[in-house]
């Protein structure tokens, strides 16, 4: 036995990674830089960067007028974007012609809509069936009086004069709570055995998806007066709403339909075998699996909707972009990039509304991913 | 909602009860239907500024929406009873002869086949528009007639494009088109450089001008090269509306012939002038017989004001429109605005 010269005791400490794995060297050599392929595109991707990225800049901020400045600040040459003009005329963007003195009105509704809405969709907050009760039977109520008034001492506000974000708001919202249930109605009514109701069903679906939304709307608007009797009239905000939920629905039919056929026929039929009946078979076992399916198709309607309540120009209502529209032709603020400017809030509203509906629908897919990830 | 969708189907279920009872034989049932509701609903443009628009305070202001202020001042002595239908340009007629507003004041050209077709009456020219030129104002071209040779920017397959050809055409003269699908592309195209002169309907053009950072260097040259008289409409077959609502515009002109305006019309009641007089209902009584009262035109100049009042306000030199009168100036001061007398 030879003496052991050294024993380790502990063991050595890891030495750093080489320098040339580690730091931002080498993190570009690995991501950006790694064969002349990726070369290439990350050369082209950085030129493009710094291409538009100080013009963006430039527009956006360097060059543009903050909210509070003049139109004289705006109506020079080069000018970047006119925020001051988006400022001062904000309140037609969000109210459209509703009188300046009622603004509380509309204010009470888009706090009830934050104050209701919002527990209703966080899954952990409490008193889920009051909170339902509110949003969907009081809500809906206390809104149409507060908006359209008439009674309790309110000042009429015929829905002519509602517009911008307020009506994009409340088509989007009507649209989307009414074309979910509606669509999966509309979806067991195809599945059904019942031979009147499964044509009907067909037909409504098949006929509403085959006709453009814009055309049903211009339907609403043209076509709906010249069949009424001289002198009535529908309300133009309705004939809107009708014609964007119907639409909304018969697609969302076909979405939820193509969940429940993802649905082995075991389900259906052990559910069966359980003695459950029609509805309790369908709402306990057969919808929670398929609507789970068909999450982010749902989410893509409802992103769709809201980007479709921009139609509603046709029928001479005025939402968020028509009220931007009108305001671009405003004399008052008449500068060189006067449109630019209102376009490009327009598009960051609707960017907003539909990335937090896109965040939120992926939230609970993460939720309810429960062994169906692939 | 609720209750505007029973309505609906009650409206549905009488509906030819409710037809029979608006057949009553009045002098008009169009000014009894909008007594009974208390407003005017008055079909306006999304838009237009100068014309109809929302000013600084979200109120509809502009050239065609005090004509429906005036005829509201006409009937109620209030020229705020008006609700304003905006309107495309497609669903216009329609709501006009399916009774969802009164009188259509809507950028509206009065053609032949629109007035003889549509079962609608124009009921005169509220704005005598055309086609015309806007040239840089460094060019030195006074005259439509001086364009020999230069770049044209204009909007394609629109009549602004054939007028424009035609025009040349006759007049002997030489000149390129720079064609473009959109209106916003040919004012880029114009504020660019690329052409020299931008044509379309004068009035877009003095709108379009009031957007450039400098719109003293453009000028719009006085030559009109096509005809497009822009007037309120109402539906055919109720004369008796048709009668207020084509008087409520020979009021506002006649008054400003008269040299009656909103400033000294209570001053005028006062005047020796017998036509004076005759206008503001203090000798003779015209109000009455259409369904009015005898100081209608009164109330429309007190709280309208008369046809110039209204024009310098909303499209004048002194907006930033900036329109000159032209072919809108009154018959004796060079233009063709003319109003019967009223006696």
């Amino acid at each position: 036995m030879t003496d052991i010269a050294f024993v380790r005791s502990e063991i050595e400490k890891a030495q750093p990674a080489p320098r040339s794995q580690t730091g931002l060297v080498a993190w570009m050599r690995k991501n950006l830089f790694a064969s002349v392929s990726d070369t290439i595109l990350s050369v082209i991707a950085i030129l493009f960067l710094l291409w538009i990225v100080p013009a963006l800049y430039g527009f956006l901020i360097g060059r543009a007028v903050p909210p509070g400045g003049t139109v004289e600040q705006c109506r020079v040459e080069n000018v970047g974007a006119c925020w001051a003009y988006i400022a001062s005329e904000i309140e037609f963007f969000i109210y459209g012609f509703y009188p300046m003195a009622e603004y509380w009105r509309p204010n009470i509704v888009f706090a009830m809509l934050a104050l209701i809405g919002l527990p209703l969709l966080w899954p952990s907050a409490p008193f889920k069936v009051v909170n339902a009760i509110l949003f969907f039977v009081v809500f809906p109520i206390a809104s149409v009086v507060l908006l359209s008034g008439g009674m309790f001492g309110l000042r009429y506000v015929p829905t002519e004069q509602w517009g911008g974000l307020l009506v994009t708001l409340i088509i989007s919202v009507v649209g989307i709570s009414l074309s979910l249930p509606m669509g999966i109605l509309l979806a067991l009514g195809r599945q059904s055995k019942l031979p009147i109701i499964k044509t009907l069903c067909i037909c409504f679906i098949e006929l509403i998806r085959a006709v453009p939304l814009i055309t049903i709307l211009f339907m609403a608007s043209i076509m709906l007066p010249l069949f009424m009797p001289q002198g009535t009239t529908v309300d133009k905000l309705v004939r809107a709403l009708v014609g964007v939920t119907l639409f909304a629905s018969a697609y969302m039919a076909e979405v939820v339909r193509g969940g429940m056929q993802a649905i082995g026929r075991g389900q259906y039929e052990a559910a069966a075998a359980l003695g459950l009946g029609y509805w309790r078979r369908m709402g306990f076992i057969i919808l929670p699996q398929a609507l789970k399916h068909v999450i982010p198709g749902i989410v893509g309607n409802f992103i769709s909707l809201l980007k479709d309540t921009s139609l509603v120009y046709i029928v001479g209502m005025k939402d968020l972009l028509e009220a931007v529209k009108t305001k671009n032709d405003a004399i008052e603020w008449a500068s060189p990039t006067q449109s630019v400017t209102g376009y490009i809030f327009a598009a960051a509203v609707f960017w907003v509304l539909c990335f937090s509906i896109s965040r939120y629908s992926r939230y609970w897919e993460r939720r309810l991913n429960t062994g169906h990830k692939r | 909602m609720i209750k505007s969708l029973l309505s609906v189907a009650l409206a549905a279920g009488l509906g030819l009860s409710a037809s029979a009872a608006f057949a009553q034989t009045t002098t008009s049932a169009t000014l009894d239907a909008v007594k009974a509701k208390g407003y005017v609903q008055c079909g306006v443009t999304g838009g237009v500024p100068g014309f109809s628009a929302p000013d600084a305070n979200n109120n509809w202001s502009g050239l065609e929406v005090d004509y429906c202020r005036a005829l509201a001042a006409a009937i109620f002595n209030n020229a705020d009873s008006v609700r304003y239908t905006p309107l495309t340009s497609q669903e216009r007629f329609t709501a006009l002869s399916a009774g969802e507003i009164d009188v259509l004041s809507r950028t509206t050209t009065w053609t032949m086949s629109r007035d003889t077709q549509l079962g609608i009456k124009f009921i005169g020219t509220m704005f005598y528009d055309g086609q015309g030129f806007m040239v840089r104002k460094a060019d030195n071209i006074a005259s439509a007639l001086d364009l020999s040779g230069a770049a044209v920017c204009i909007e394609s397959g629109t009549t602004t494009e054939l007028n424009a050809a035609d025009y040349f055409a006759a007049n002997n003269l030489e000149f390129n088109t720079v064609v473009f699908v959109d209106q916003d592309e040919v004012v880029k195209a114009y504020e660019d450089g690329r052409c020299d002169v931008y044509t379309t309907d004068s009035s877009a053009l003095a709108a379009e001008r009031s957007k450039f950072a400098n719109p003293a260097d453009h000028i719009i040259l006085p030559e009109i090269i096509s005809k497009e008289p822009l007037g309120p409409v109402v539906r055919q077959g109720d004369d008796g509306w048709f009668n207020i609502a084509r008087w409520t515009y020979y009021a506002l002109l006649e008054s400003e012939e008269l040299g009656v305006s909103s400033a000294n019309v209570d001053e005028m009641l006062a005047s020796d002038n017998p036509a004076i007089k005759r206008l503001l209902g203090v000798e003779g009584d015209f109000g009455t017989p259409i369904g009015l009262t005898k100081d209608w035109a009164y109330q429309i100049i007190k709280l309208v004001g008369n046809y110039g009042e209204v024009y310098e306000k909303h499209v004048g030199p002194s907006t930033p429109i900036g329109l000159a009168r032209g072919l809108n100036a009154l018959w004796k001061d060079g233009g063709i605005q003319y109003s019967p007398p009223i006696r």
